[in-house]
């Protein structure tokens, strides 16, 4: 049992705060995905977790154990470098035993477990070969059978697959999602990219400026942003916003539409919603097409409503043209209301 | 057509076969400017007294070892070899056993004055010895140093420690840090990861900038002449006595002290070039 809780940490860098007091609670064997842009703190959170940087306040339990004063090695965790970190001067098959060596596991069970972890990345053949002489995967894979022939109760990930070529990574995450769900660990994995948090996570913590917007399942994010940061970050186009003015309690007009949204004093609020979710047809929301794209199944549409961009995913077989003016009806059951202040979901 | 487009093609490899001789040129006038006092010290060393001022000289030495053997069989000569080499065996575990935890703290921490520390660590070479050679003879006389090969190590330990350092900063500023992370969570303490990573990747530099501080302190005149009397290093000895020698026999010296030196430097060649690569990043 490994549950991970980090209470009200946060970590200033002289005057720089990367981190505001973050809470975040992971269940034993949850696969967790910290995702944001560079520079949003989630390095620096999973580097906490693992002990290589000391918080400036709060604390980190992992199985129910205060461990923010204890070393790395003490924590009962494994983590895989963004560069792997595999030692050049030792064989792969060393690499894997280095850890089980340190903890003076008997030969037999080192050999035991480098050979079974080895035969799981699929790296038998290369356990004589040294670091110099193998291939970027390949020393994902061996970064990630060192991690796994620990055996610990934590993994920690930080952007293992970003050193690695598009259709590697796409073989890569399928792979670690099996093997990772197979060991039976509680993982923090750290990425910048979206499709691989999606694809990967149970849970998403989207996470913004130091901050924690919004920690979801994957669906749950992309279908509810809790703030419009995690619309606009999440999904490829992002999702779209326009200003909503009020007519009467609870009826907001946008782009010539009215609609039933949420009760609200504020004058003006944020419509919102994500390009596949609206159809061209004779109600809706006056748009001009300004850039059209066939993508295949779909056509990307970029048109102008309200004075800004507006991308819509429609049936590929919609005969448009530059220029044209349409009505795109949004579907009711996913339109989303944002606050413009707050900039939360209403 | 042809004509036009074949026109800068010739002038390109003209310019590009005057840049390769350029580069030979210059080459083959280094090498000559390093190497023909080498060469006339060996062919002086390896001849007999009456070839050495004879004229004209013969391209070949006759290998005749009388000057080298009445050297080595010079009184004083073995003795002072000893001290040579005692003296720069401890200048180089001194400057490494300082310099090389340094190194390592200025390319893993961040600590206030650093840059000033790495500043003055250089700086301490712009300080002329000669300055300091007098009110350190009277100390080394007060404490007993004076005349002593752990005395004369200390000075030049302080004449090879920022080498030593720099040296080593710039090669542990090669290893990657996550190396070392990685080590931690694989359960190591601080010193065992250096122990088990950080060290066997970086002793072949270490080794090179220990033989570096030895060749500093095996050539190293002035301190030596200036602290010692009795017990004198090799280049003091041969400062002092082969004033008065006659020719043959100072080419003899001359040999005699250049010869290791240059071995050793040739030896860790490579890791020198390699240092200096990472230094110039």
């Amino acid at each position: 049992m490994a549950e991970i809780a980090i209470k009200q940490v946060a970590k200033r860098f002289g005057g720089f705060t990367a981190l505001h007091s973050i809470d975040l609670t992971i269940a034993d064997q949850e696969f967790m995905v910290l995702l944001g842009a560079s520079g949003c703190g989630k390095t620096t959170l999973l580097r906490i977790v693992a002990g290589l940087e000391t918080p400036s306040q709060g604390e980190v339990w992992i199985g129910g154990r205060r461990v923010d004063h204890l070393p790395p090695r003490d924590r009962g965790i494994a983590m895989v470098f963004q560069n792997y970190a595999v030692f050049p001067h030792l064989t792969v098959f060393e690499n894997i035993a280095f850890g089980l060596r340190m903890k003076k596991l008997p030969q037999q069970e080192v050999e035991r477990r480098v050979n079974r972890t080895a035969e799981l990345m699929h790296i038998e053949q290369l356990l004589k070969r040294y670091s110099g002489q193998l291939s970027g995967g390949q020393r994902q894979r061996v970064a990630v059978a060192r991690a796994l022939a620990m055996e610990p109760d934590v993994i920690l990930m930080d952007e293992p697959l970003s050193n690695l070529d598009a259709l590697l990574r796409l073989e890569m995450r399928a792979e670690l999602k099996g093997v990772l769900a197979a060991s039976k660990t509680t993982t923090i994995y750290v990425t910048h990219d979206q499709v691989e948090a999606m694809s990967l996570a149970d849970r998403i913590a989207v996470m913004h400026q130091g901050h924690i917007v919004q920690a979801a399942s994957p669906v749950e994010v992309y279908r509810n942003p809790a703030a419009r940061f995690v619309g606009s970050f999440i999904g490829n186009p992002p999702m779209n916003f326009i200003p909503a003015t009020k007519t009467a309690n609870g009826s907001w007009t946008v782009a010539g539409l009215t609609l039933p949204g949420p009760k609200s004093d504020k004058h003006k609020i944020d419509f919102a919603i994500r390009p596949e979710d609206v159809d061209a047809g004779n109600e809706g929301l006056h748009a001009t097409v300004r850039v059209i794209e066939p993508l295949g199944p779909h056509t990307l549409v970029t048109c102008d409503v309200e004075g800004g961009l507006f991308r819509a995913i429609l049936e590929s077989n919609a005969t448009i043209a530059v220029g044209d003016r349409l009505r795109l009806a949004p579907k009711a059951d996913r339109i989303r209301w944002f606050d413009p202040e707050t900039t939360n979901a209403l | 057509m042809s004509a036009v487009a074949e026109a800068p093609v010739v002038a390109t490899a003209d310019a590009r076969k005057a840049g390769s001789w350029l580069l030979v040129a210059t080459v083959i006038l280094l090498s000559v400017w390093v190497l023909l006092p080498i060469y006339l010290l060996i062919v002086n060393a390896l001849s007999s007294p009456e070839e050495v001022t004879a004229f004209p000289k013969r391209f070949f030495p006759s290998f005749d070892f009388g000057s080298l053997s009445f050297f080595i069989n010079f009184a004083g000569v073995g003795r002072a070899l000893w001290n040579s080499v005692l003296v720069a065996t401890l200048t180089m575990i001194l400057s490494i056993g300082f310099g090389a935890p340094a190194g390592y703290a200025l390319s893993r921490f961040d600590f206030p004055g650093k840059g000033t520390f790495r500043f003055l660590v250089l700086m301490t070479r712009a300080f002329p010895l000669p300055l300091l050679a007098l009110p350190l003879a009277v100390m080394f006389i007060r404490t007993g140093l004076d005349d002593t090969a752990i005395g004369l190590a200390l000075v030049h330990t302080t004449l090879a420690l920022p080498f030593a350092v720099l040296i080593t900063f710039s090669l542990f500023s090669g290893i990657p840090v996550e190396l070392e992370e990685a080590a931690w969570t694989l359960g190591c303490t601080r010193l065992q990861a250096f122990r088990k990573v950080i060290l066997p990747l970086a002793l072949p530099g270490i080794a090179a900038s220990a033989i570096f501080a030895f060749t500093i302190s095996w050539n190293e005149v002035f301190a030596a002449a200036v602290l010692t009397i009795e017990n004198r290093t090799l280049t003091a000895f041969l400062l002092q006595s082969l004033g008065e020698s006659p020719l043959y026999l100072k080419f003899a010296g001359g040999a005699a002290l250049v010869i290791p030196a240059l071995i050793f430097i040739f030896a860790v060649r490579k890791y020198l070039f390699a240092m200096w690569g990472i230094a110039n990043r």
